[in-house]
């Protein structure tokens, strides 16, 4: 991530996404498959890392093995097996949508997991529950615990999809553009551009 | 990846060529652009810099502080701001430490920074 300046001269914190070379390694249609798709594949990957039934899969398409194959299922253009698609697919001002996996956060408690306020302040004695969940639920009626309730877990490593982030900037020749706010993930991991 | 951001970073580090020397206990004129409706000024915030921070990142900042009409007043200028028509050194100061916070709680005469000796 790093910070670029808006033509009112404000600052608007972005970040970099390479976006291609992405390869069409399948072409799903509804009477092979059911449904309309195409699988697109990125990221480079050893021959030696590659299991047999994929590497047949990539030969078929007339490509190197890919790191990570994603399926659109409604593409706006019709593009045919082996083709090539890059950053050129997006202008600047486009808004899109990034889909990554969440950064592992381990196992949290309720409020930085579920955004809870803790119990109380530090007085009327108070001294070791400042940040408690506080009650989970009524006493003999209904004597248990209601399903779903918020508690403390296992946080992070899970699908997050974030809207409208707009796209500051496109270079083509590396492939790269650069998005307005952060995307889920870490650095160096996946996202999915939907606009 | 690095490389990459230093490509986005390139037009930043071009305006950084033309920002001159300065530190904090420096006397700076600040040419602000402002816009009123369709009309740009340039407006000069004089003071002295009281801090420069995040060094050498494309989010460096500093502050200037000022003392108008007997209150003080601070401004945060983004270093690298499109904002900014440019920065004049009018004093160099010589100070002890790189943030002048001690400034604050002073007046008048209590409030001056000695001038460097060159």
């Amino acid at each position: 991530m790093t910070s670029l300046y808006n033509a009112d001269g404000s600052s608007v914190a972005c970040t970099l996404i390479e976006a291609g070379p992405c390869v069409v390694t399948q072409v799903k249609t509804v009477e092979n498959d059911g449904y309309e798709a195409i699988q697109l594949g990125f990221g480079e990957k050893k021959e030696k890392n590659t299991s047999k039934p994929l590497a047949g899969h990539f030969k078929k398409a007339g490509t190197t093995p890919k790191r990570k194959l994603v399926e659109f299922k409604t593409f706006e253009k019709s593009l045919s097996l082996g083709e090539t698609i890059d950053a050129t697919l997006f202008t600047e001002g486009d808004f899109v949508d990034a889909i990554g996996s969440a950064k592992g956060r381990g196992f949290q408690g309720v409020v930085k997991r579920h955004g809870f306020g803790g119990v109380g302040g530090q007085t009327h004695g108070q001294h070791n529950r400042a940040r408690h969940p506080g009650s989970i639920g009524a006493c003999s009626f209904p004597s248990r615990v209601f399903k779903g309730l918020r508690m403390a877990g296992r946080m992070g490593n899970n699908r997050v999809k974030v809207q409208n982030l707009q796209i500051l900037k496109v270079y083509p020749e590396q492939n790269l553009i650069v998005v307005s706010g952060s995307v889920p993930g870490a650095k160096n991991s996946f996202v999915i551009l939907e606009k | 990846m690095s490389e990459l951001i230093k490509l986005v970073e390139a037009d930043n580090a071009a305006r950084r060529n033309d920002i001159p020397d300065f530190n904090s206990g420096d006397t700076v004129n600040v040419h602000v652009k402002i816009r009123e409706g369709n009309k740009e000024r340039i407006q000069i915030f004089t003071g002295a810099v009281i801090q420069r921070k995040n060094a050498g990142s494309n989010g460096e900042t500093f502050t200037v502080r000022k003392v108008s009409n007997g209150v003080g007043v601070e401004r945060i200028f983004p270093i690298l701001s499109p904002n900014i028509e440019k920065i004049e050194v009018v004093r160099f100061g010589a100070v002890r430490r790189s943030r002048l916070y001690y400034l604050r709680g002073k007046q008048g005469k209590a409030a001056k920074i000695k001038e460097k000796k060159k």
